[in-house]
């Protein structure tokens, strides 16, 4: 068997056929054909996610009340960050395909000018999903309440600024009459976890005990997520009465009866399951955002080398480009069931 | 050694500049589409309490706008629509069919086990 022979041999034979019968290239008929697995693997996730939420109708939370902050601006702005981060990812999106447009042009320049837009909002996408993860793991300053007749709620509303704690009564590190002013919100929320919170006083680590200095809550308002004697689920109280029924389950001085933000055992927004879907379907599309991002860079330093321009053709920036829009594709329906519905 | 009886299908899409503006334009028409559509979805979301009588035509309403959005996406920047009719097909017969068929059963069993928590555990 020498080269020359192979050469020979008819090429019906040999490749089954010259025409591929979809008329396209092999590497991207395969780079369909993973996206389509790849596809089955997000829908598995989110129809979990919709089995799971159907089974726990009105405990679940709902998109609005918990995804309503931006950055150094704080609360009452439902939707608008993840507004945002779709509008970035889609920006992403059109100027991939407009790389992928100027490679069909054989436009070195216009490729490696598009190519690094992309690259550069996909970062953007990363950046915003690290704030979005942050934001939901730390939680609202009010936390999720267990009122005293058993009901959980979720509080919305503007909490007051803590100025200090002024100590009353003496420990190992802090004396009588000792102004703290550091470290307020973060020490207040670990001893309401600890249940050392009891009728307006703090007890500190060291065992000393100082009255809490606070500022008024505005627009306190309960929503009931868990059944207790007195409050059904979905009911909502406003006014000086959630504030009152607020801070008499707060200065109770029981331990585990606040939660705040979200870990994989329990969350300030509702049912366990969901923040765990949240870490992994927003975590798992982040993921592929991130490889994506790597994708592009590697194939763009292929650009910058004219790996591409000798090769006579650009299909490799369209193959990269067609995971790319996908990644874009998973988050218009990640949006739409987790955020909006 | 170099293949030249192999059709190299990769040099099909190249096309001249007076087709790329054609092109751009379209992707100019499709970005303006799909932001004007996310901004209909986030207000409708922000502004419509869920639970409200309206609700349900509004989450319906949210399927079909992505649904609109995705066929842009798939349709126009991923070139499905400019491949052929068999590729199109093969690509989405089979994971509409699959799809549709879990949606369908997963979520009526969520809403009979639902109320069987109710029925029996009090949930």
């Amino acid at each position: 068997m020498t080269r020359t022979e192979t050469s020979t041999v008819d090429t019906a034979t040999l490749w089954g056929g010259k025409i591929s019968p979809f008329s396209t290239s092999y590497g991207k008929l395969m780079m369909w054909f993973f996206l389509i697995s790849d596809a089955l693997t997000f829908g598995g996730l989110l129809v979990s996610y919709g089995f799971t939420r159907h089974s726990a109708q009105s405990a679940w939370p709902i998109g609005e009340e918990t995804f309503n902050s931006l950055p150094f601006l704080g609360h009452g702005y439902p939707l608008l960050y993840v507004a945002l981060m779709t509008f970035i990812l889609i920006v992403s999106s059109v100027t991939m395909v407009l790389a992928v447009e100027a490679g069909h042009r054989m436009d070195k320049k216009g490729v490696i000018k598009w190519m690094i837009a992309t690259i550069i909002g996909g970062f953007f996408f990363v950046g915003s999903q690290a704030w979005e993860w942050y934001h939901f793991i730390h939680g609202s300053e009010f936390g999720k309440i267990e009122l005293n007749d058993g009901s959980r709620a979720i509080v919305k509303g503007h909490f007051g600024e803590i100025k200090n704690f002024t100590v009353i009564e003496s420990g190992k590190h802090h004396s009588k009459g000792a102004v703290i002013t550091k470290d307020l919100l973060h020490t207040y929320q670990h001893a309401a976890l600890d249940g050392k919170i009891k009728d307006g006083t703090i007890t500190l680590h060291d065992g000393s005990k100082a009255k809490i200095n606070k500022a008024e809550d505005e627009h306190v308002k309960l929503i009931i997520k868990e059944d207790g004697a007195n409050f059904s689920t979905g009911k909502t109280i406003e006014g000086m009465e959630a504030k009152k029924l607020y801070w008499e389950a707060m200065n109770s001085g029981i331990p585990n009866r606040v939660t705040y933000g979200a870990n994989m055992k329990a969350n300030e927004y509702g049912p366990q399951q969901y923040a765990q879907y949240f870490f992994f379907i927003t975590g798992f599309h982040g993921f592929h955002v991130f490889s994506g991002v790597i994708i592009n860079i590697i194939i763009c330093i292929g650009v910058v080398m004219g790996v591409y321009h000798k090769r006579g053709h650009y299909e490799m920036v369209e193959k990269t480009g067609l995971y790319w829009h996908f990644v874009d594709l998973v988050w218009v329906f990640v949006f739409t069931f987790f955020y909006l519905i | 050694m170099e293949r030249d009886d192999i059709y190299e299908y990769s040099l099909d899409t190249h096309h001249s500049e007076e087709e790329g503006k054609k092109v751009r334009s379209k992707i100019l028409k499709v970005t303006v589409i799909l932001t004007l559509i996310t901004i209909v979805e986030v207000a409708m979301g922000a502004f419509i309490k869920q639970g409200t009588g309206i609700w349900p035509i509004v989450k319906w309403s949210f399927i079909v706008m992505t649904l609109v959005k995705a066929a842009y996406i798939v349709l126009v920047f991923m070139h499905l629509g400019d491949e052929k009719k068999s590729l199109r097909y093969i690509i989405l017969l089979p994971y509409l069919v699959f799809i549709i068929y879990i949606i369908f059963i997963l979520l009526y069993e969520a809403v009979e086990l639902d109320a069987l928590l109710k029925l029996y555990m009090g949930l």
